[in-house]
C-alpha cells in the first residue's frame, strides 16, 4: 500500500508539506474566524478597543482589601482589585492548605488506626464533592449565622456574624515604618548567620544556635524597638452603631467561604501527595537513623521529610496552579476576584466580551507560569545535587 | 533463690483483637489520651447525625403524619426542639434531581438511555465480560442512540435542551466530554511529540494555553465569545457550547495524561516497529498506543473524576445541572431553609460516583501492578 509518488515518499518532502497544510489550514480558519468576529461585531454595534478600560465602573465592590474603591473609579481599577482578590485568597490558600495537609498527611500515616481512620474519611469525602459544591455550602453555613444584633463574640475583640467577621484594625502611627525596618533587617541578618552557621558546621562540625538567635532578631529586637518608640501602634475597634459595625477591619463572608473551601478541598489533595512522599522514602532510612540514636522529632525533620520533598514538590505545584485556578469559581458566592469582578460585571456592562476574557486569560496564564517557574526553581534547589 | 527458677512474665500479646487494639489504639499513653479523645469526640458526633439525618428526620410525612408539601410542614419548622432534616423536599423534587424538566410523557426514553448507558459501560470496565466484543460494538454506537433519544428525531418527538436538567445533564456533560476529550487527547499527545516542529509547536502552545486557564473562562468563553465566532445563522445550542469548552479544557488534561504513557514506551518499540516498516500511523495505531493508553488509563480515570465534577460549573453560565437544580429548589419559596437537606443530598451523589470512579481506578492499578493482561486498548 505504499505510494510511490517518488518525490511524495520523501521523508523531508512529506515533512514540509505537511506542516504547510497545516500552517495554511490554521491560517484560514483564523481568518475565517477573524472576519466572521469583524462583521458580527459590526453588527452589533460594538467597538473594539481598550478605551472602555477608562470609563467609570459605576458599580460598587463589597470586598476590596488594599485597594479604595468607589462606583466612579475605572474598569482598569476593577481589573487591578480583582487580580489582587485573586491574588489574595490564593496565596492565603495555599498557605493553609500546605500547613493543613502536612499535618493530615503525618495523621495519616500514624500508628494510631482511629486517627489515621478518620483522616482517611475526611480525605475521600473532601476529594469526591466537587469543589463549587464545598464552596457554596460554605457559603450557605456562613450566611446563616446569627444576624449583626446577636453576633458571637469572641474575646470581646471579634463579632462574627452573617456580615462576616470583625477585627480590631490596626492603625499605625509616625514611628512604625522604624519597627518593620527592623523586622525586615532582621529576617534578612538571620537569612545570613543561617547560611554562616552551616557554612561552618560543614567546615568544623560545630553547631550554632541557629533557631533561638533568629527567634531572638526577629521577634525580640523589633519588640525592644516598638516599646522604647512608645508603641506606635493602637487598634480601632469595631463598634456596633445602628444595625452594623463602624470602623475595624472586617473579612467578609464571602471570603471566609471561600478560603475554606478552597484550603480544606486542596488540603485533602496535599495529604495525599504527602503521604505518598513520605512512603517513598525507604525503612532502612528511618531505622539506620533511629540505630544512630536520633530522636524521633529529629528523624522526622532531618532524614524523612527532606528526602520526601524530592517527591512531594512536583505534584505540591500542581496544587498551588489548580488552587489558583480554582479561586475563579468565588463567582458563584460573589466574591469580586478576576473572573467576578472584571470578566463578569465589567464584561457584561461594556460588552467587550472579547478584550475583557483575553485579559483575564492572560493574566491567569502569567500567574500559573509565574507560579510554576518559581516552584520549579525550589524543586531544583531542593534535588539530589550529584557532586 | 537461683535464678533458673525466676518466673518471667509472658510478652504481651500482639495478636488477637487485645494485641490489635494494643498496637493500634493503645501503643503508649499519649496514644492512648488521643484514643480516648476521638471516640470521645465520636460519641458526641456520631449519635447527633443519625439522629439528625435518620431518626428524627422527615422522609415523606411530617411527625403528625401529614405529607409534606413545603417546608413550612418539615416537622423541624413546626417544632424547632425536635426533628431532624427534611428529606421530603428530594421527595418531592426528585424528577427534577433526575431528569430537570423533560416532559413527563418523554421520560422513558431518558430511562432506556441510562440503562443503555449502564450497558455500554459494562464492556469498558470489565474486561472479561463474555461476548465483549458485541458489547463494544454496541458502545460504539450507543452515542448516535443516545443523541435520537434523548434529543428527538427518528420518530422521536424533539425534546429541546433547555429542558434537560439535573443528573441528566450531569451525566451527558461528563460522558460526552470524556468520550470526545479521548480521540482528541491521543491527537494532542501525538502532535506534541510529533517530529515536526510547527505541530508539535502548536500542539503544545494549545495544552498549556488551556491547562494555564480556569475552567469557568473557557465556559465563558463558549458562552460569550463563540457566538461571535460563528457567521449568522448558526445558532449554537446552550448545551452545546458548554460541551465545546468541556471537550476543550478535558482534551488537554487528557493528552498530558496520555503524554506520560507514550513517554513511558521503551525506544525500543518504535525502532521494532519501524524495522518492520510499519508507517507512522500504523506504529502508533498497532503497537505503541494500546500499550500507551493500557499504562495510562489509571490517571485517565483520575482526570475523568476530575471533569465529572468539573461538570458543575455549567450552573454559573446558567445551565441546570444536578446542582443547578439544587439551588433551583432552594430558591423556590416552598422549600426555602433546606439548604443542608439538598447540599447534603447533591453530595452523596456525586460522592457515588466519583468515589466509585476511584476505587475503580485503584483496582486497575492493582491488577496493571500484578502484571495480569487487562485486555483494554
Amino acid at each position: 500500500m505504499r505510494s510511490n509518488l517518488g518525490f511524495f515518499s520523501d521523508e523531508k518532502f512529506r515533512s514540509i508539506f505537511f506542516q504547510t497544510l497545516v500552517v495554511g489550514l490554521f491560517a484560514l480558519g483564523l481568518f475565517f474566524v477573524i472576519s466572521t468576529t469583524s462583521y458580527n461585531l459590526e453588527k452589533r454595534n460594538i467597538a473594539t478597543g481598550w478605551s472602555f478600560l477608562q470609563n467609570p465602573a459605576g458599580f460598587d465592590i463589597s470586598f476590596s482589601p488594599f485597594l479604595e474603591f468607589k462606583s466612579t473609579d475605572t474598569h482598569l481599577k476593577v481589573y487591578f482589585v480583582g487580580v489582587l482578590n485573586t491574588l489574595l485568597v490564593s496565596v492565603t490558600g495555599c498557605i493553609a492548605a500546605t500547613i493543613l495537609g502536612f499535618i493530615l498527611g503525618i495523621i495519616r500515616l500514624s500508628s494510631n488506626w482511629l486517627l489515621s481512620r478518620l483522616v482517611y474519611i475526611y480525605v475521600e469525602f473532601s476529594r469526591n464533592v466537587p469543589l463549587l459544591l464545598q464552596i457554596i455550602l460554605w457559603y450557605s453555613i456562613l450566611i446563616q449565622l446569627p444576624r449583626v444584633k446577636q453576633s458571637l463574640q469572641i474575646l470581646d475583640v471579634f463579632y462574627i456574624s452573617n456580615r462576616g467577621l470583625y477585627s480590631p484594625r490596626p492603625i499605625f502611627e509616625s514611628g512604625f515604618s522604624y519597627v518593620s525596618i527592623a523586622i525586615v533587617l532582621a529576617l534578612i541578618s538571620s537569612f545570613l548567620i543561617n547560611r554562616w552557621a552551616k557554612k561552618r558546621q560543614d567546615k568544623t562540625g560545630q553547631q550554632f544556635p541557629v533557631f533561638s538567635s533568629s527567634i531572638g532578631l526577629i521577634f525580640i529586637v523589633p519588640l525592644i524597638l516598638f516599646f522604647i518608640l512608645g508603641s506606635p501602634l493602637s487598634f480601632e475597634h469595631p463598634e456596633l452603631k445602628g444595625f452594623n459595625f463602624k470602623g475595624g477591619l472586617v473579612i467578609r463572608p464571602e471570603f471566609i467561604a471561600m478560603f475554606l473551601a478552597l484550603s480544606i478541598y486542596t488540603a485533602a489533595f496535599i495529604s495525599e501527595i504527602v503521604r505518598a512522599g513520605i512512603m517513598s522514602v525507604s525503612k532502612g532510612q528511618r531505622e539506620a537513623s533511629a540505630a544512630i540514636g536520633l530522636k524521633q522529632t529529629w528523624i522526622m525533620r532531618l532524614i524523612i521529610i527532606p528526602q520526601a520533598l524530592r517527591v512531594i514538590v512536583p505534584p505540591l505545584t500542581s496544587q498551588y496552579l489548580n488552587l489558583t485556578k480554582n479561586s475563579s469559581l468565588g463567582i458563584a458566592v460573589g466574591y469580586a476576584d478576576l473572573v467576578h469582578g472584571f470578566g463578569g460585571i465589567s464584561l457584561n456592562q461594556t460588552g467587550q466580551a472579547i478584550e475583557c476574557m483575553a485579559i483575564v486569560m492572560a493574566t491567569y496564564l502569567s500567574i500559573s507560569l509565574t507560579i510554576s517557574f518559581f516552584m520549579n526553581i525550589y524543586n531544583r534547589s531542593i534535588q539530589f545535587k550529584e557532586k | 533463690m537461683n535464678k533458673i527458677n525466676e518466673v518471667r512474665k509472658p510478652p504481651v500479646a500482639t495478636t488477637g483483637i487485645i494485641g490489635w487494639l494494643r498496637i493500634n489504639l493503645f501503643f503508649n499513653w499519649t496514644n492512648s489520651l488521643i484514643t480516648l479523645f476521638v471516640i470521645y469526640c465520636l460519641y458526641q458526633f456520631i449519635p447527633w447525625i443519625l439522629d439528625w439525618t435518620i431518626f428524627s428526620a422527615d422522609f415523606k410525612y411530617n411527625y403528625l403524619g401529614e405529607q409534606i408539601t413545603n417546608q413550612e410542614m418539615c416537622s423541624r419548622n413546626l417544632d424547632p426542639e425536635n426533628g431532624g432534616a427534611c428529606w421530603a423536599v428530594i421527595y418531592v423534587r426528585f424528577y427534577q434531581f433526575i431528569y430537570g424538566f423533560y416532559p413527563k410523557v418523554e421520560v422513558w426514553r431518558v430511562n432506556i438511555a441510562y440503562v443503555m448507558l449502564a450497558l455500554a459501560l459494562l464492556p469498558l470496565l470489565y474486561a472479561r465480560l463474555p461476548y465483549r466484543k458485541y458489547f463494544l460494538y454496541f458502545t460504539y454506537i450507543f452515542p448516535v442512540i443516545a443523541y435520537f433519544l434523548l434529543n428527538g428525531g427518528l420518530g422521536f418527538a424533539e425534546v429541546s435542551t433547555n429542558k434537560w436538567g439535573g443528573l441528566l445533564v450531569t451525566l451527558v456533560l461528563g460522558c460526552t466530554g470524556i468520550a470526545l476529550a479521548f480521540p482528541i487527547g491521543i491527537m494532542l499527545a501525538l502532535g506534541r511529540r510529533s517530529k515536526l516542529p510547527v505541530i508539535s509547536m502548536m500542539c503544545t502552545l494549545f495544552i498549556e494555553f488551556i491547562r494555564g486557564v480556569p475552567l469557568i473562562t473557557l465556559l465563558f468563553f463558549g458562552m460569550v465569545m463563540l457566538p461571535l465566532f460563528l457567521p449568522e445563522g448558526i445558532d449554537m445550542d446552550g448545551l452545546v457550547r458548554v460541551l465545546v469548552a468541556v471537550t476543550l479544557f478535558q482534551s488537554a488534561y487528557m493528552a498530558e495524561v496520555i503524554r506520560g504513557g507514550l513517554q513511558a514506551i521503551p525506544p525500543g518499540q518504535y525502532e521494532a516497529a519501524k524495522s518492520l516498516g510499519m508507517s507512522y500511523w500504523r506504529m502508533n495505531l498497532l503497537i505503541i498506543l494500546p500499550q500507551a493508553i493500557r499504562i495510562s488509563i489509571p490517571p485517565i480515570v483520575n482526570t475523568s473524576i476530575g471533569l465529572f465534577k468539573d461538570t458543575t460549573l455549567v450552573i454559573i453560565v446558567g445551565i441546570l445541572d444536578l446542582l443547578g437544580i439544587g439551588r433551583g429548589t432552594l430558591a423556590d419559596t416552598n422549600w426555602l431553609g433546606l439548604s443542608y437537606e439538598i447540599y447534603f443530598f447533591v453530595s452523596l451523589v456525586f460522592f457515588i460516583f466519583t468515589f466509585g470512579m476511584s476505587r475503580y481506578s485503584l483496582y486497575l492499578e492493582k491488577k496493571l501492578k500484578t502484571g495480569i493482561n487487562m485486555g483494554a486498548d
